[in-house]
């Protein structure tokens, strides 16, 4: 948005998609601002995780102590309600999955980097992608593919007539359109609230210094911060937004492990 | 003159059905919370897949407010 002062047309030029089309970094095709916080997301949430457990202790320090209830978390409340008994065998999994989106997540709303990785949607869709072939390969495996396919759309004590139009909508929710949803809902929540902090700190920049009448500049004030107000909002949102994509990881888990349906 | 597109308005209509179920299921954790404090665990992550789920109606208009041209 750089381009505003030297905008053909004065006026307000309110942010857009292409906001989040970013040229690449020192002129290599593909290496752009995603793809390096991608890289260090990953690098932070290693550097955390090894520094929590350097020194395992049986009364855990500071460090240990963080580490330890962020396992916590996932491992009783996300992964023990939802998967069931075997839920062990998927926590390391999930707090991964947790961390990195978490992480990739609160990147919007840090100083200086301020871009959530996965308000584009190909991240998203590469997780959820990821997520959509664990959950079959683990209902396979357990069930069979035959086995599989029943468990997810054919429910038991249904009437028979019911059944035709039931197991094509379950078949269709189960296994087609849960990893767009789950990928299209992660997407949606960090760009809608990436535009939204867009909308309110631009619109302000150009209430303050591009705009002609003197109400404007006085009231620029207040754009910024319902932009400081909604940031706060932002960094909700975002914890939310990745509780949500790991407990939904965890019910489709538990739902392809259990044995009824 | 306003200028833009119609999509953003389906946005807005959308928007509308999530927001009553947003409503609902928050509502319904609240009373079950109220009735019995020792079930929020458990509550909350219904819940929050019942929010996700009541959610993806208005995640999916915004995509496609986006998306169509």
């Amino acid at each position: 948005m750089t381009t505003l002062a030297t905008a053909p047309n004065p006026g307000f030029d309110p942010p857009g998609v292409e906001d989040f089309q970013l040229p690449p970094i020192a002129g290599i095709e593909g290496l752009t601002k995603p793809v390096l916080l991608l890289v260090l997301s990953a690098i932070i949430i290693y550097a955390f995780f090894a520094w929590t457990v350097r020194r395992p202790a049986l009364v855990p320090g500071k460090g240990q102590f963080l580490g330890e209830s962020f396992h916590g978390i996932v491992r009783n409340s996300i992964a023990r309600d939802n998967i069931g008994h075997e839920y062990l065998k998927y926590v390391p999994f999930l707090t991964t999955l947790f961390a990195f989106i978490l992480v990739n997540n609160l990147f919007g709303i840090v100083p200086l980097i301020q871009f959530p990785t996965f308000s584009h949607p190909g991240v998203a869709y590469a997780l959820a992608a990821m997520v959509w072939l664990i959950y079959n390969v683990i209902g396979i495996r357990r069930h069979g593919f035959v086995g599989y396919l029943r468990v997810s759309t054919w429910p038991p004590d249904v009437p028979w007539w019911v059944r035709f139009i039931l197991t094509p909508i379950e078949f269709i929710s189960n296994i087609l359109l849960r990893p767009v949803t789950l990928s299209l809902r992660l997407f949606g929540n960090m760009f809608a609230g990436h535009l939204l902090l867009l909308v309110f700190i631009l619109g302000g920049e150009y209430m303050l210094l591009h705009s002609e009448s003197i109400l404007l500049g006085v009231l620029s004030p207040f754009a910024f911060a319902l932009g400081i107000v909604f940031t706060f909002f932002e960094a909700f949102v975002q914890v939310v937004q990745a509780y949500i994509f790991t407990i939904l990881t965890a019910s489709y888990i538990g739902a392809v492990l259990a044995e009824d349906h | 003159m306003i200028t833009g597109n119609l999509n953003v308005i389906g946005y807005g209509l959308s928007a509308i059905g999530p927001g009553i179920g947003v409503g609902i299921v928050f509502a319904a954790f609240i009373n079950g919370v109220a009735r019995q404090p020792e079930a929020r665990g458990q509550l909350q992550g219904i819940a929050f897949i019942g929010f996700a789920l009541s959610e993806a109606l208005a995640i999916l208009g915004l995509v496609m407010a986006f998306a169509l041209q």
